[in-house]
């Protein structure tokens, strides 16, 4: 597989053949309580179908905990979360997973010790055979594999950047900050999955490397056009130029949605951000 | 064949040569001082070695010319073992310290791949070792299941201890295995069937009618009855290191690795975290319960005082010493830890001390162990690696 190949239409798994009408996802009512605190409150919100949605909203809003919830990370203490008829806040995330859902962390969660390949590995463990026999006595078929999926991530990482892909086998602690933000990214493509989870890929980066992630987020939206991607974002020019719609939250609960001009007109957003109401402000 | 490589492959039989030699020297040595002056001049070639990159250069020799150096390596162990032939204390010493390497294999296996803490080694090491004790003793079950049995028989102790705690999170895994360690010896001492404070005395084995307890005659040569536990010894103490390098180098160290260091990252992708943990414990388990059975027939008395508490620490600390993860940190690491004590009766009394001292002077200094865990090599191609 080339390097061109390797991001082509119909790398997203099932997303391409998918109906292209009814939400992917919807959530109704989905509550997270943390003891007293009210972390998403009866939220309701659909993403679309090859939609690239942005998910808004001021620190302590709710955007990350309803990436842990749709991810299984938490149990929702309310609500549904339905997904190709299936409600995935009773499953696990391993369950989850399987439905092809993937994310990436804000705070990355590398494991630093392990190469890039071996990080870029882990995201396809669904397909790898993790059978004991397999990989304990069936060696040449193993080797086979590993040679397989080597390729296939090198080939995914070179898409992103070529000097990536010649560190395959280094540790993922010695390559540059943006390009450990692209082995998560890539952790997470490599699955196939059909909905991709962005939490704040900017964070920690310069505001060059910024762009260069954004530019990387396009790419693979050009490539894979089944591909759903959920975006949590502060920068506000990366969420303009790649967003189809946004939604806002503010403790917990939808504040608007909208095409990223009509919620950034919104005055509620603004209320939310600056922290003022509007007679004050005027 | 390049100069380099040539060079890469002359530095390894050196250093499996010399390495050989050493141990001969450092085995016969009699008096303290001529030990400690063989030790002073041990370091000091490692030293060198490491500083003029010889070691690294011996390392990538080794891996480039497996079968080879492989080979030698084990024509330099048949050479100990013929120097040492008659010499029944030296003998038992080694396949000690190979009991205890497959072991630690376990243990590295467990703790160093998988994250999950044992703190009762030595303790499984012993229900292997009684296990075989009884069914020696008591049944006609052939003595080479007898070895497997007392591996399955602590495996099987190790998931009903484990497999109830293992969904939560933190520590309570670790403190069940500190519980177990301590009350294992506890629960010998008190029950009469298993002998008590005494212990059991163990017959020896037969293998396909081949008594491993008595003397053999060779090549017009004499053998201790020593070497035909060794030649067991080393034989599963192989098995556990080829089945350990093969699950480093497989998918499924990379899971176990995945759940070791970030379990939330690992579930999202997919990877069961009870599966792989429950996995690595019952592999590593397996592997110190046939240690143990092979142990008790050799030794031909089990007692209470060798599965204490202290010893699953002391195992701990070869781990640590050697590498937390490093499969090849163990052997110099357990040779330190178990011929060290052996030859030098200072340190004898003092042992628990100083390898307290070493933990920590290893934890601060350089924690990743005398023999760092190198990056998983996959086998690929040369050309997609370019």
């Amino acid at each position: 597989m080339s390097a061109a190949q390797a991001l082509e239409p119909g790398f997203a798994g099932g997303a391409a053949l998918a109906p292209a009408t009814g939400p992917l996802l919807e959530c109704r009512g989905l509550t997270m309580r943390f003891g007293g605190v009210v972390a998403l409150d009866n939220l309701d919100l659909q993403i679309r179908y090859g939609e690239v949605l942005g998910l808004l909203g001021p620190n302590g809003s709710g955007k990350t905990t309803f990436f842990n919830v749709l991810t299984g990370i938490y149990r929702a203490s309310g609500g549904t979360l339905w997904h190709m008829g299936r409600d995935l806040s009773k499953l696990t995330p391993q369950q989850i997973n399987r439905a092809g859902i993937t994310r990436t962390f804000q705070r990355s969660r590398l494991c630093l010790e392990l190469s890039v390949f071996d990080n870029i590995a882990m995201g396809d463990h669904q397909r790898l055979n993790n059978g004991l026999v397999f990989n304990l006595l069936q060696r040449s078929e193993l080797e086979r594999q590993v040679q397989d999926a080597f390729d296939q991530a090198r080939d995914l990482a070179r898409t992103f950047s070529p000097a990536l892909a010649g560190s395959m086998l280094q540790p993922a602690g010695s390559v540059s900050m943006i390009d450990r933000r692209r082995v998560e990214i890539c952790r997470a493509l490599i699955s196939r999955p059909k909905l991709l989870l962005l939490d704040e890929p900017s964070a920690g980066m310069t505001h060059e490397e910024t762009r260069e992630l954004m530019e990387d987020i396009m790419m693979v939206r050009e490539r894979i056009p089944g591909l759903t991607v959920v975006i949590i974002e502060h920068e506000m020019n990366v969420i303009e130029r790649i967003t189809n719609r946004c939604i806002v939250l503010n403790y917990g609960r939808r504040l608007c949605e909208g095409t990223y001009r009509e919620i950034a007109a919104h005055p509620d957003v603004q209320e939310a951000y600056l922290g003022q109401t509007h007679e004050e402000a005027a | 064949m390049t100069t380099q490589y040539r060079a890469d492959l002359a530095a390894a039989i050196a250093a499996i040569v010399l390495t050989s030699i050493f141990v001969i020297f450092a085995l016969h040595a009699e008096s303290e001082k001529s030990l400690l002056m063989l030790l002073c001049v041990g370091s000091v070639g490692l030293v060198a070695g490491a500083r003029t990159g010889l070691i690294s250069r011996a390392g990538r020799g080794m891996l480039h010319y497996q079968r080879v150096t492989n080979l030698l390596a084990l024509a330099a162990c048949a050479a100990v073992v013929l120097v040492f032939r008659e010499d029944h204390f030296v003998l038992l010493l080694l396949a000690t310290v190979m009991l205890y390497s497959t072991v630690y294999v376990g243990l590295n296996l467990q703790i160093g791949c998988c994250g999950v803490m044992n703190f009762a080694g030595a303790a499984f090491f012993g229900v292997g070792a009684y296990t075989a004790a009884i069914l020696v003793a008591h049944t006609q079950l052939p003595h080479l299941l007898v070895l497997l049995a007392g591996g399955a028989v602590a495996a099987l102790l190790g998931c009903v201890l484990l497999l109830p705690v293992l969904r939560t999170r933190g520590h309570y895994a670790a403190l069940v295995t500190i519980a177990f360690g301590i009350l294992f010896r506890s629960f010998l001492e008190v029950n009469d069937t298993l002998g008590g404070p005494q212990g059991l005395k163990v017959p020896g084995m037969t293998i396909l009618g081949w008594n491993l307890s008595e003397g053999i005659t060779a090549f017009g040569m004499s053998f201790s009855f020593y070497v035909n536990y060794l030649i067991l010894a080393f034989a599963l103490m192989l098995g556990a290191f080829i089945l350990a390098s093969r699950i480093d180098r497989s998918w499924l160290g990379l899971s176990m690795d995945a759940v070791r260091i970030d379990e939330t990252a690992a579930s999202t992708f997919g990877i069961h975290i009870v599966r792989w943990k429950i996995t690595a414990f019952i592999i590593g388990n397996l592997f110190a319960g046939m240690a143990g059975a092979l142990f008790a027939v050799m030794t031909a008395f089990v007692a209470p005082a060798n599965f204490t508490f202290g010893d699953s620490l002391i195992m701990l600390s070869v781990i640590v010493l050697g590498g937390i993860g490093s499969l090849w940190g163990i052997l110099p690491a357990a040779a330190i830890v178990l011929l060290l004590p052996e030859k030098l009766q200072a340190i004898q009394e003092y042992r628990y001390l100083l390898y307290a001292v070493a933990v920590i002077l290893i934890l601060m200094f350089r924690p990743q162990g005398m023999f760092p865990r190198r990056l998983r090599a996959f086998k690929l191609s040369g050309e997609s690696v370019q």
